[in-house]
Order: C-alpha cells, then sequence, then structure tokens
C-alpha cells in the first residue's frame, strides 16, 4: 500500500535560517505517527508544509500522491487540520463554529455527533472566548474533524493543558485512529509520544535524528537499566555482581541500586531478589525512556 | 456558494454582537439625526436650495456610514483576525481566499444598507424626510462608495502590523474626513477655504455622489464622482491585493 505522506528532502528556510534541512520520511495509513523535539527543531515547519499551508523551499511533500500547496483544494477536502496558533473570532459559538466550518467542504459530519464526541453539547451557544484550554482545544479538534478526514494533523495539541486534560486528548486521538483516520502530531512532551505514537520521528536542528516505534528506539539505546530497593534486615552481600547482565551495584542511603543492562537484566535481579529470602521494601525499576534516547542521540534535554 | 452564505450570515452576526462597530454603524448617525433635528428642525432653508436640514443629513449620514464601515471595522476587523489567527485557521480549510473577501463585502453592503434603512426610518418617522431618487442608482452608489471605502481599508490592514495600529491609521483618516467632506455636516457650513480642501478627500465624492442622486440629480452630472470612486478602487484595491496578508 502505497504511503499517506510522503516527505522527501524537505527544505524550508526563513532568512539564513535553515527550519528544515532535508528531511525524508514517510507515513503509512492507520498510523498515529508523532514528531518530537524541543522548539524550533522544525517540527511545526514540516506539519505544515504538509498541511498545505506553507510552500516548501526544496524538496517535495505529498499527501495521497498529491503536493499539498499546489492542490491545496483537493487536499484540504481529505485532510482535518489543528494549528498551533490559530483562533477564531471570540464571539463566536461553538455550534456556529462548527456550522461554520461544515459549509467549507463538499461533506462534513452532523456538528451535533461532534458535539457530544468532544464533550461540548453544553458549551454550544458559548463564545469561543468563554471556554477553557482544554474546552477550546477540543473544539479545534472538532473543526479538524469535521470533514472526516482520512488524515488528521494535531500541531503541538496539548502543550499548556493540565496532566488530566492532556490524558483524556490521548484517549481523543486513539479514539480518532481507530474511527479510520492517520494522525500526524508533533508534540515536544517526550511521555506522550512514548505512549501515544506507533512511530516517533525525533527533530533536532532541522533535521531527523531517529525514526521508529518507541519501543525500538528505546531498545536500540542499549541504555542501562536500574532496580533499587530498601532491605529490611542488614546489609549482607546479596551477590548480585554475579548476575549476567549487572553493571554495577551500590549502596546509597541504605538503599541498594543495581544497574545493568540487557534483555532480561529486569526480571533477572528480581528473581535473585526472591530467591536471596532476604525481606525488602519499596521495590522500583528504572527503565529508559524517549527522553533518555533524545538525550542520548542530541547530548541535551528535550526542554533545557 | 454554502461557504459564502453560511460565513457571511456569520460574518452579520459577529458585527452586530461586536458592541462598538454596532454602535458606530447603527445607532450613531440615528442619533445625530436626533441631536442635530432637535437643533435644527427640517424647515426648507435657502442655504440647502429649499431642502431641510434633516433632509440633506440622509445622505450625508450615509456617507458616514460608508466611511465608518470602509475606513474604520473593515481593517480593524481585518488585521485584528490577521493578528489572532482566524485567518490562518480559514486559510488551512478548502475555502476560496475569494470567498473570504466576497463574504466581508456583502457583510458590510448588509450592514450598511440596514443602517441606511434605520436611519431614513427615523429620519422619514420624525420629519418626513425626502427622497426623489432612483433606488437602483442609489444602490449603485452605495456599492460602489463601499468597495472604494473598504479597498482603503484592506490596504490600511495590510500595511498595519495589528488592530490596534489598524484603528489609528483608520482614525487619523476618517476622523478629518467626517467633518471636512459633507458627510459629518453640511459642506455649505465650511468656510470657501476648507470646502477647498474636501475636494481631496475620498469621502467626499462619497457625499457629493450620494447627496447627487438622493435628491434625483441626473446620473451624468455625478459622472466625476463616479470616475473619482472607481479610480480609488482600483489603485487601492491593486495595492491590498498586493500586499494583502493572511499571517
Amino acid at each position: 500500500m502505497a504511503p499517506v505522506l510522503e516527505v522527501t528532502d524537505l527544505v524550508k528556510c526563513y532568512g539564513d535560517l535553515r527550519a528544515v534541512d532535508g528531511v525524508t520520511f514517510t507515513v503509512d495509513e492507520g498510523e498515529i505517527f508523532g514528531m518530537v523535539g524541543p522548539n524550533g527543531a522544525g517540527k511545526t515547519t514540516t506539519i505544515e508544509c504538509l498541511e498545505g499551508v506553507r510552500q516548501p523551499d526544496g524538496g517535495r511533500v505529498s499527501v495521497y500522491g498529491k503536493d499539498p500547496y499546489e492542490e491545496r483544494r483537493t487536499v484540504m477536502e481529505r485532510i482535518g487540520i489543528q494549528l498551533q496558533e490559530s483562533d477564531l473570532p471570540s464571539r463566536l459559538r461553538v455550534r456556529e463554529a462548527l456550522n461554520l466550518f461544515a459549509s467549507f467542504y463538499a461533506e462534513s459530519v452532523d456538528p451535533d455527533i461532534l458535539l457530544e464526541r468532544m464533550g461540548l453539547q453544553e458549551k454550544a451557544k458559548s463564545p469561543v472566548s468563554k471556554l477553557s484550554g482544554g474546552q477550546k482545544q477540543r473544539l479545534f479538534i472538532a473543526l479538524a474533524l469535521i470533514n472526516r478526514p482520512e488524515v488528521v494533523f494535531l500541531d503541538e495539541l496539548t502543550t499548556g493543558l493540565d496532566p488530566q486534560a492532556r490524558r483524556s486528548m490521548w484517549d481523543l486521538v486513539r479514539e480518532i485512529r481507530d474511527q479510520g483516520s492517520t494522525v500526524f502530531l508533533t508534540t515536544h512532551y517526550m511521555e506522550e509520544a512514548e505512549r501515544l505514537c506507533d512511530r516517533v520521528a525525533i527533530m533536532d536542528h532541522g533535521q531527523l535524528v531517529a525514526l521508529d516505534s518507541p519501543r525500538v528506539l528505546i531498545r536500540d539505546l542499549g541504555i542501562e537499566r536500574r532496580v533499587s530497593f530498601y532491605p529490611l534486615n542488614g546489609s549482607k552481600d546479596l551477590g548480585f555482581e554475579a548476575l549476567a547482565g549487572v553493571e554495577l551495584v551500590e549502596r546509597r542511603q541504605d538503599r541498594v541500586i543495581v544497574s545493568g543492562s540487557g534483555k532480561r537484566f529486569i526480571s533477572r535481579v528480581v528473581n535473585a531478589l526472591e530467591d536471596s529470602g532476604i525481606d525488602f521494601d519499596d521495590l522500583r525499576t528504572e527503565q529508559p525512556n524517549l527522553e533518555d534516547v533524545f538525550l542520548s542521540l542530541t547530548g541535551r534535554a528535550v526542554r533545557e | 456558494m454554502r461557504g459564502l452564505s453560511e460565513l457571511t450570515k456569520t460574518s452579520i452576526k459577529l458585527y452586530i454582537r461586536e458592541p462598538i462597530a454596532a454602535f458606530f454603524t447603527l445607532a450613531f448617525p440615528t442619533m445625530l439625526i436626533l441631536i442635530f433635528g432637535a437643533m435644527y428642525g427640517n424647515d426648507p432653508s435657502p442655504i440647502f436650495g429649499g431642502l431641510g436640514s434633516m433632509d440633506v443629513s440622509m445622505p450625508a449620514y450615509s456617507a458616514l456610514i460608508l466611511g465608518t464601515i470602509g475606513l474604520l471595522s473593515v481593517p480593524i476587523t481585518t488585521a485584528g483576525y490577521r493578528q489572532q489567527g482566524v485567518l490562518r485557521r480559514f486559510r488551512a480549510t478548502p475555502m476560496r481566499p475569494l470567498t473570504y473577501i466576497a463574504s466581508d463585502l456583502l457583510t458590510n453592503l448588509a450592514m450598511t444598507i440596514l443602517g441606511m434603512a434605520l436611519l431614513f426610518t427615523v429620519g422619514w418617522l420624525l420629519y418626513r424626510v425626502q427622497f426623489d431618487g432612483n433606488i437602483l442608482l442609489l444602490l449603485f452608489a452605495v456599492i460602489l462608495s463601499g468597495l472604494a471605502m473598504s479597498s482603503m481599508g484592506y490596504l490600511i490592514a495590510s500595511i498595519a502590523s495589528g488592530a490596534r495600529v489598524a484603528q489609528v491609521i483608520g482614525m487619523v483618516i476618517f476622523y478629518p474626513m467626517m467633518f471636512l467632506s459633507g458627510a459629518g455636516m453640511p459642506i455649505e457650513f465650511l468656510p470657501p477655504s476648507l470646502q477647498r480642501v474636501s475636494d481631496f478627500l475620498p469621502l467626499t465624492y462619497v457625499a457629493r455622489l450620494l447627496r447627487g442622486l438622493w435628491f434625483g440629480e441626473p446620473f451624468v452630472d455625478h459622472l466625476f464622482e463616479v470616475a473619482v470612486l472607481a479610480g480609488i478602487l482600483v489603485v487601492f484595491g491593486g495595492a491590498a491585493a498586493r500586499y494583502f496578508r493572511w499571517e
């Protein structure tokens, strides 16, 4: 099956700055594809080139084989867009916004169904300016879904939302995919990309530094994992050093921390601990995450 | 077409919900009728060639409405929508840019006609003001004037960085014209030197054209005003199209 989105050697400059500098990737149907990286990495520029609201300076982008900038109106009928920096007239009411945007498309979903799906029924008559951050974001998603799009673009969807609202957004994004759309999103929250996306593209300084599923990205990192616990009686030598994969055993304020790597490292340590028969408390495991992947690829944290 | 009618319908609602815009377009001209009517009445006067002060105020205040909408509403709304990202959001749909402009013009035409209807209704109820012209010619003049004033408004919006700057530029251009063009007060009240200044103000041609056609003067006598307004439309409309920014 041909990919839904294709980006080949994409270049976009703002003055001397190469905001996107030779990026190539494809997105398949039914994926939740995430683009992560710090602010200024080129995520928004890339997504806006795909949406057809920005013209690339070099390379090619295509949506279902069509150039989104040259064939803007054809492509716009098939995609749904949530923009990072956009707004609606403040006195426009929620249902009016949905009716208005529905009228821009050849085919559209019943606004009432979307209001219900987004939990905005009670806000149908509220002006846009009276909505909370989360409600407004749900309205923008509703607008992005009004034409029953085949691909949905979500740019920094959860920025500025509280953790609870963020989680409910994640459910919403999964639901959008389950109803048959391909989802392309950008975020600078690594946890969000890790939990939500089938594949993640890591961007830095306008370039793609890694692209795979979060699981494979983390696995390939070969970074160490940790098991730590608090032994309740005594501090005899537990012999963890002898276990395969263990690299370091240390004690910090009565806590034992075992570091190492390998596929079954954690279960091996936990089993040895159980077998040793000592009593322990507060067992914790630390797995590397996408944040660590970014750190190891670029040498710095996402949010500095 | 569904997009155009829905957008126009929505824009009209939004216009009326905006209290300041609605006041200046709908209430302010009517208020002037009440104030100046109480001061001067509408007795026939030789200054106005036998017409009353309120009679000549009808086309004058109509020109005032056209100036307010074109030079204040258009730049403030357009620059504000651009600044807020509303235009950006509209651009992320299959809607054509021309649909947006057409809808904006239709909305403003509707508001102009509504304002004029209100003005005439009050004028007729209180002072039995006259209308001696051809309604279709008047409509033509209103549309042409609206397009000319709006083209200036779009250019202001295009060069202003945001809504506040657009508002200031619009006011700087509009307020002197309001007093010197014959739209805000009869041109006959101005000393001859200031009347000459009015020859250089765009709104003057709106006021002259509307007044002539309102009282049934032959259309051919006003071809000069029509030509000036058409020229403004071409020059400013062209510049606005060249400099218009969606974001």
